[in-house]
């Protein structure tokens, strides 16, 4: 299911539980087709985040348009109906078996062709071999899958995946990466929450770091750029002599450090600087091992605004 | 969006399965209905035929009439646990916000788990009822009989026994949607069986006497109270405080 415009639009979207600030002053958008990673450390706001989208909260102030409709009570149904969350328990009927617990939710959801779509659903999760077993004698991973399944029954024209690779173990989180993948590939609307960073980096789009208010919003790429100057990490067999003579003059080399493993430069451009360092250290009669741009993980970027946030509290 | 009973019916047959397979429910609703027929059983066969007195019949009638009221605390007992676990017992086991999410109102989620309590309580009332009057009719003295068939005690256990199922399970419900944890929630959807039982035991300490007056405004009452029950357990339902533990003001409909 695709619209035109956004598939969800925040503008200021606050909530308050009685003196606690759950979430303040939130602003993003979500395009249709787009993976949407939305990260923060526990206590966030994630959660509550995506629960007042899926209009299960009301918010305090703010606006919201989820999947073409604006954020109300009255639209709440409505919404819901164009949507799916996946919350971090899979919330199974466990006397139930898979299908059965399927065949509830499409009756929620009132879908024609019922047998059909959960059919597809348990084929696009793999489980169409586990149909009648009984989800209380599943895996964790499994009933995960099996959530995902239900989450998809209705077609959503955004699926909320709330940490849906929390407590699993790395084959069963690997497992549902690829599931996540697929639905991309299929041009699902994703808002993925989580906290596992490389989960965020390896699959979404563009990502969101929300630690009560949104710190930044961009792809990971963007994020890195804005927060990190860019750097070349210069291996050598032995430190050189007068390592200032070889970089101080270089152009596009803003800066060094000597670090243990060699030298790390502050560079304007590492694709124009590279060459031109290669041309000094060979010149200084330099043993280079390596000359590779040193890239920040989202992990660095998260934790440099996270620690930032630490340091303004503590201020 | 309207009212659907498309919804309604997914919640109703979800439940259904869900009792069938937990040995608890089924427990649960095969012993009570049991012990609660005992003491009218004991009563129909103990009761002695009456003279040819109209006093001896209208005592005969009246013991006959006080041991069906024991009967009747099955449709009061029998569906209180089911209700009294129906909200809190989901968003303990965690399923309760899955449902949420779904386009369901509250009011189609609240009447499909009524009447998962609702349909069950009814066969099994009426079915252990049959089986009285069955015993009645074959087994018990023929004056003992006739006062079991005739006069109102037969039209009295039809029409109470949906009556006070609703009532119960509507408290049940109103405690299980406020509840903060299970086994206080079925300690106090006990409690809704309180009042039948006040009632009963003033009738068999004789400082009620049953008669069809009293019967027709008891009936009256239960009957406004689950008309309006669904209504006031739905103003009662929060989606917000029942997902975040909180009170706030939902986005709810």
């Amino acid at each position: 299911m695709t619209g035109v415009g956004p598939a969800v639009v925040v503008e200021q979207l606050t909530k308050r539980f009685g003196e606690r600030t759950a979430f303040a002053d939130v602003s993003f958008e979500v395009g249709y087709g787009e993976v949407f990673g939305f990260l923060g450390p526990n206590g966030a706001g994630k959660t509550t985040t995506v629960r007042t989208l899926g209009t299960l909260i009301a918010p305090s102030s703010g606006s919201a348009v989820v999947a073409g409709m604006p954020l109300n009570a009255e639209n709440g149904p409505a919404i819901r109906a164009r949507i799916s969350i996946m919350p971090e328990s899979p919330g199974l009927y466990l006397r139930l078996t898979v299908v059965e617990n399927l065949q509830c939710f499409a009756g929620l959801y009132e879908l024609a062709d019922a047998r059909g779509r959960i059919e597809r659903a348990l084929r696009a999760v793999n489980l169409a071999d586990r149909a009648q077993d009984l989800c209380g004698s599943l895996s964790k991973g499994l009933r995960q899958r099996v959530a995902l399944a239900r989450a998809l029954l209705n077609d959503p024209a955004v699926l909320f995946l709330d940490e849906p690779t929390s407590g699993l173990d790395p084959v069963a989180a690997r497992e549902v990466h690829e599931l996540i993948t697929s639905l991309r590939a299929r041009g699902v609307t994703i808002f993925l929450t989580t906290h596992r960073l490389e989960e965020a980096e390896r699959l979404c789009d563009r990502v969101a770091i929300l630690n009560t208010t949104l710190r930044l919003v961009g792809k990971p790429d963007e994020l890195r750029e804005r927060l990190f100057t860019k750097k070349l990490d210069v291996r050598v067999r032995t430190p050189l002599d007068d390592p200032g003579q070889v970089f101080g003059a270089l152009p596009g080399v803003q800066g060094w450090d000597q670090v243990s493993s060699g030298y790390l430069l502050a560079v304007s451009d590492p694709d124009l600087a590279a060459p031109a360092v290669a041309r000094a250290l060979v010149g200084a009669d330099a043993d280079i091992l390596s000359i590779a741009e040193s890239r920040h993980s989202l992990e660095d970027v998260y934790l440099e605004l996270i620690d930032e946030d630490v340091e303004a509290r503590r201020r | 969006m309207t009212f659907s009973w498309t919804r309604v019916g997914a919640i109703l047959r979800k439940e259904l399965l869900d009792y069938r397979r937990n040995r608890f429910v089924i427990i649960t609703m095969a012993v009570l209905p049991v012990v609660f027929v005992v003491l009218p059983m004991i009563q129909l066969f103990s009761v002695p035929a009456s003279g040819a007195g109209s006093a001896s019949v209208v005592k005969l009638d009246t013991r006959i009439g006080l041991s069906l009221l024991y009967m009747l605390l099955i449709p009061a007992i029998v569906p209180s646990t089911l209700a009294a676990y129906s909200v809190v017992g989901e968003r303990e086991q965690g399923t309760l916000e899955p449902v949420l999410i779904t386009p369901i109102r509250r009011e189609e989620f609240l009447v499909g788990k009524a009447l998962a309590a609702f349909i069950p309580t009814l066969v099994i009332a009426y079915t252990v009822f049959g089986v009285f009057l069955g015993a009645a009719a074959l087994f018990a003295q023929r004056d003992v009989a006739s006062a079991v068939f005739e006069g109102s005690h037969v039209l009295v256990q039809l029409l109470f026994t949906p009556l006070l199922a609703g009532w119960s399970i509507w408290v049940g419900i109103a405690i299980s949607a406020r509840s903060r944890d299970v086994r206080a929630a079925q300690q106090l959807g006990t409690l809704a069986s309180l009042p039948p039982l006040v009632v009963v035991a003033l009738m068999a300490l004789n400082v009620i006497t049953p008669s069809s007056g009293i019967a027709l405004a008891f009936a009256a009452v239960l009957l406004v109270i689950d008309g309006f029950g669904w209504r006031a357990v739905a103003a009662m339902f929060d989606r917000e405080r029942l997902v975040t533990g909180g009170t706030a003001r939902p986005l709810d409909r």
